[in-house]
């Protein structure tokens, strides 16, 4: 619980404080000063980049391991030890060719991946001094590669043939980037206004912001990767259109939104989906921010979706946050140290809880600023029996899993689910078509996107293109 | 990309980086898997008399928490049988036509020892030969190794009785235990070798175990002088590659500590034109010659360099005699104030340790601000060197001397015309 109890600073202009006391009503803390606070604060990166010298003192502890258990654990399998060395002999561009060779999308990936149960996880060094900081210096490589301008990819030569992606996320990226280097042309169709799929609209803001991720796609852009943003396909261009366009087909469309949960109130404004919520913080909305702002917010869920929500509406300015999960700690997906990460922001847990009805009425200057009035759970007991409670909450946020992409149901390939059904190669049921990351998944990392894409990419090289023969 | 092939003295690599006859060439096994990552050649563990080694054979130098800044041993050449070696030699030869495979020789000092061992190594498929004038234990007490490098005469002598036979290129390997090294190079190139290679191990001893009080590598309570290389001999290596890039017209093969890429283009640049490899692949493993490849091409392509031969020995020129060195050149230290975190490192330094230029003075974060006694400061760029913040402290040119080039030939003839002679002695 929060107990911080706020003192009126005596300062003029200045507050002991900072960022909680706007919920009792501070009169010196004006609203603009408070907006810029909290999306400055939601941004404030977990890891912020290392300097120089921290790169190299930290690449010089590095052992070079002989078959390395760092590399085996990164689904791209980038050549930690060699890019490493490579920071360590101040080849900062050969480091990041190194990584862009295994893992196109080495830049986000050395933010967003969850290196506490992949890379440094494995890193052999653990109980008697700290795991190398892979991200931290894989982040550095790419970094620098950025700010030159070096090359993200060196294009085949021109081949027949050409693909046409649906999705403009990490798997459709990495699948487009590597028919590029395999000499083939595609075409990425993307629904939304800006490409980069959740890594510009989903990954929690403290760990990379849209600019970073547009940066990113638009370095790959350069080296030759076509995409056409707001064509939503199903919609705006027919899948038989597409299928005439191109040789094959590669569906990179992840999991769409957050399902209802169906229970009474849930259609009042002030309750949101959890992906929409975030993807409005990472916008810099500033409605959003506003109607945060010192709100009691009550998140539903108890996945690694569901705990960035939490982090973030904390950070963003809320003035209390429950995770409300209908069964045990034990039985939380979230990972321990994103859990961690949320117990410290002052998030509140609370288990075995299932919601019942989202008290009315909602109120607001507008739908997108509305608050409800609460929310009405169920607590379960030990005998099996429930115990009623109502929550104060403002704001009401679905945060359980995607429920699968609207266009999945309309292809033609087997779906299970709300997943596409593929095999490891990317193969659906329909040899013109492929398909890798989330939608096939149902969830995973971005680097098991980029390296299913990536996959995928081969395989309809060897399977479809290849057979078309000869040079473009 | 730049080219990064080589020809040395009619060799051809794919490029300039070698494994030095070693541990790591014992084997074809080894030097194939070492070819297949990367490596432009190899020069084969040294062929020779049949011998026997001792064990526990390394003794290393840890520094500041990393291991083997310097490694030592007491190994002799190879411990396998020759006709085994030869058949292996063959058989690389066979299958990597394209990498360079030298073998490297030590016998008796006769003429028909030598005949016969050359003969030997270019049937199996020699593309050169390197005669080991270098090492420092075990052979050297049997009149081989470096007994013959530090003899300018042998050296000669027995280069001339190889080039009678060798149809293949002959590189002499060279000790650094010797005074000067230049005199065995120039031997070298008078008996016809067709270029040299340096340097071989150090003499040394790497400590002693203060309980048992044996020094190290302990064989049985006992040891004997071992052969030093790792980084810490780098710079020794590289000054005598310099000497011998100064005075020799053969090609050069550098070795001598060489861990990384930098390390590699550092060597070129005072004259090598190929680089051995032996203690950074004995830590590591032969995947270190990746980064060594790759740093290299990117040096090449950002210096705007098409090829590595236009790298070698530029640096080369600029490694004069000191009496050449112009002392109307002054610079004298810059603090960045802005990046200074006041550990005062400097300040102990220069007071101590130097000419006393800089004053110190606790700042309000309980911390020293230092600052550089412009009038004191003789330029010895030692406050530069402890600083442990980088370009903190740096050191920036003064011309009050005039722009004139001032060498110690032309000063010393005349010292009391000099104004700096003056303005030195401010102590006064
Ligand atoms: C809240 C949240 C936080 C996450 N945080 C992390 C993290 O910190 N680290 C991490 O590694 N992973 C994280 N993930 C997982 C990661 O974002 C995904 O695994 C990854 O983005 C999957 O990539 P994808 O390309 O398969 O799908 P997506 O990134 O979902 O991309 C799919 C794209 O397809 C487009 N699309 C859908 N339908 C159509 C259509 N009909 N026509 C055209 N385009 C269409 C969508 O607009 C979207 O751009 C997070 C996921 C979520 C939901
Ligand atoms: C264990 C060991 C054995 C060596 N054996 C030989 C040898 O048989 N012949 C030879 O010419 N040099 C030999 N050397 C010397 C190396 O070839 C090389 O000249 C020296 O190690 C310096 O290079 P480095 O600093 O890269 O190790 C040996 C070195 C070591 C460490
Ligand atoms: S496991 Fe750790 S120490 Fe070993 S190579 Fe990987 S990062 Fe380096
Ligand atoms: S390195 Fe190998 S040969 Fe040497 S002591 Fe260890 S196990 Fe034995
Ligand atoms: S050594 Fe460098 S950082 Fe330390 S006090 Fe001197 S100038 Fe400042």
């Amino acid at each position: 619980m929060h107990s911080i109890q706020t003192r009126p600073s005596k300062r003029r202009g200045g507050c002991t404080n900072f960022g909680t006391c706007q919920v009792y009503g501070c009169a010196n803390f004006p609203d603009m000063m408070a907006e810029s606070f909290h999306k400055k604060a939601l941004a404030r990166e977990l890891r912020p980049a290392l300097s120089k010298d921290e790169a190299l003192a930290e690449a010089n502890r590095c052992l070079f391991c002989y078959d390395a258990p760092c590399m085996k654990a990164c689904p791209t399998h980038i050549d930690v030890p060699l890019f490493i060395r490579q920071i360590g002999t101040n080849n900062p561009g050969g480091a990041a060719r190194t990584i862009l060779s295994a893992n196109i999308l080495g830049a986000s990936c050395a933010r967003v991946c969850p290196t506490e149960v992949l890379c440094e996880g494995a890193c052999v060094l653990q109980d008697q001094h700290k795991p190398i900081q892979i991200g931290p210096l894989q982040r550095f490589a790419t970094d620098h590669a950025m700010a030159v301008h070096q090359k993200i990819l060196t294009p085949g030569s021109p081949k027949a043939g050409s693909v046409g992606i649906i999705g403009a996320g990490p798997a459709g990226l990495s699948c487009a980037a590597e028919l590029l280097k395999l000499g083939y042309q595609s075409v990425i169709y993307e629904a939304a206004e800006r490409p980069g799929g959740l890594n510009t609209y989903g990954v929690a803001q403290y760990k990379m912001t849209p600019e970073v991720a547009l940066a990113e796609v638009d370095w790959l852009i350069d080296a030759g990767v076509t995409i056409r943003c707001g064509v939503t396909v199903g919609k705006d261009i027919s899948l038989s259109e597409l299928e005439s366009r191109h040789d094959a087909i590669f569906i990179g469309v992840g999991m769409g939104a957050i399902p209802g949960i169906h229970i009474d109130g849930e259609d009042l404004p002030g309750v949101w989906d959890g992906l929409d919520f975030i993807a409005a913080l990472k916008r810099g909305d500033r409605e959003i921010f506003e109607v945060l702002r010192g709100a009691r917010v009550a998140v539903i869920g108890g996945g690694n979706t569901a705990i960035d929500v939490v982090t973030q509406a904390s950070r963003g300015g809320a003035g209390k946050v429950w995770l409300l999960y209908r069964r045990g700690r034990e039985q939380l997906s979230a990972y321990a140290h994103e859990l961690e990460l949320a117990k410290d922001a002052g998030v509140e847990l609370v288990l075995h809880a299932v919601p019942h009805r989202v008290l009315g009425p909602a109120r607001g200057p507008s739908p997108k600023m509305s608050r409800v009035s609460g929310l009405e759970l169920g607590r379960k007991l030990p005998d099996g029996g429930e115990k009623l409670e109502t929550l104060p909450a403002d704001l009401v946020i679905r945060a359980t899993g995607q429920k699968g992409a609207k266009l999945t149901a309309e292809l033609s390939v087997r779906v299970d689910g709300g997943k596409v059904v593929a095999d490891a190669l990317g193969r659906t049921s329909n040899p013109r078509y492929f398909a890798a990351g989330d939608c096939v998944s149902g969830g995973q990392e971005v680097v098991n996107a980029v390296a299913e894409g990536q996959r995928a990419a081969r395989t309809i090289a060897e399977e479809v293109l290849g057979k078309l023969g000869g040079a473009r | 990309m730049a080219d990064l092939s080589v020809e040395f003295c009619g060799i051809k690599s794919p490029n300039p980086f070698w494994l030095a006859s070693a541990p790591p060439t014992n084997t074809g096994d080894q030097i194939m898997r070492a070819f297949d990552a990367g490596w432009g050649g190899a020069v084969w563990k040294t062929l020779g008399q049949p011998i026997v080694n001792v064990s526990s054979r390394y003794s290393s130098v840890d520094y500041a928490g990393r291991r083997m800044m310097g490694l030592n041993n007491i190994e002799l050449i190879t411990d396998r049988p020759l006709d085994v070696n030869l058949r292996e030699i063959s058989e690389v030869k066979k299958r990597y036509p394209k990498h360079a495979l030298i073998v490297s020789l030590m016998v008796e000092s006769r003429r028909e020892a030598w005949h016969d061992i050359v003969r030997r190594a270019e049937d199996a498929g020699a593309d050169g030969l390197e005669l080991n004038f270098g090492c420092p234990h075990g052979m050297s007490e049997r009149g081989m190794g470096s007994a013959v490098g530090q003899v300018p005469d042998y050296t000669c002598q027995i280069v001339e009785w190889v080039k009678e036979v060798a149809n293949t290129p002959v590189i002499v390997k060279l000790t650094p235990n010797i005074t000067d090294v230049t005199f065995p190079a120039r031997a070298a190139e008078k008996g016809g070798a067709d270029a040299v290679s340096l340097i071989n191990t150090i003499n040394s001893v790497t400590g002693i175990d203060l309980e048992t009080l044996t020094p190290r590598p302990s064989v049985h309570g006992a040891s004997a002088h071992g052969g030093y290389c790792g980084p810490a001999v780098k710079p020794i290596a590289l000054s005598m590659v310099a000497s011998v890039a100064q005075t020799v017209k053969i090609p050069i093969s550098g070795i001598g500590g060489i861990a990384s890429w930098q390390d590699a283009v550092e060597f070129i640049l005072l004259g090598a034109s190929t680089v051995q490899v032996c203690t950074a692949v004995m830590h590591h493993g032969f995947r270190v010659v990746l980064d060594m490849i790759d740093g290299l091409s990117s040096y090449l392509d950002r210096k705007g360099l098409s090829s590595v031969q236009e790298l070698v020995g530029l640096s080369v020129p600029r490694y004069q005699r000191w009496e050449q060195l112009n002392l109307n050149y002054r610079v004298i230290a810059d603090i960045k104030q802005d990046k200074c975190i006041g550990c005062g490192v400097c300040y102990a330094a220069c007071y101590d340790g130097a000419h006393q230029a800089i004053a110190v003075r606790p700042n309000d974060k309980g911390r020293s601000t230092v600052e550089i006694l412009e009038h004191k400061c003789v330029g010895c760029n030692l406050c530069s060197l402890v600083c442990p913040v980088d370009d903190c402290i740096t050191m920036k040119r003064i011309d009050s001397f005039g722009e004139e080039r001032l060498p110690w030939t032309e000063y010393s003839k005349n010292p009391s015309q000099h104004p700096h002679v003056r303005s030195n002695r401010h102590d006064q």
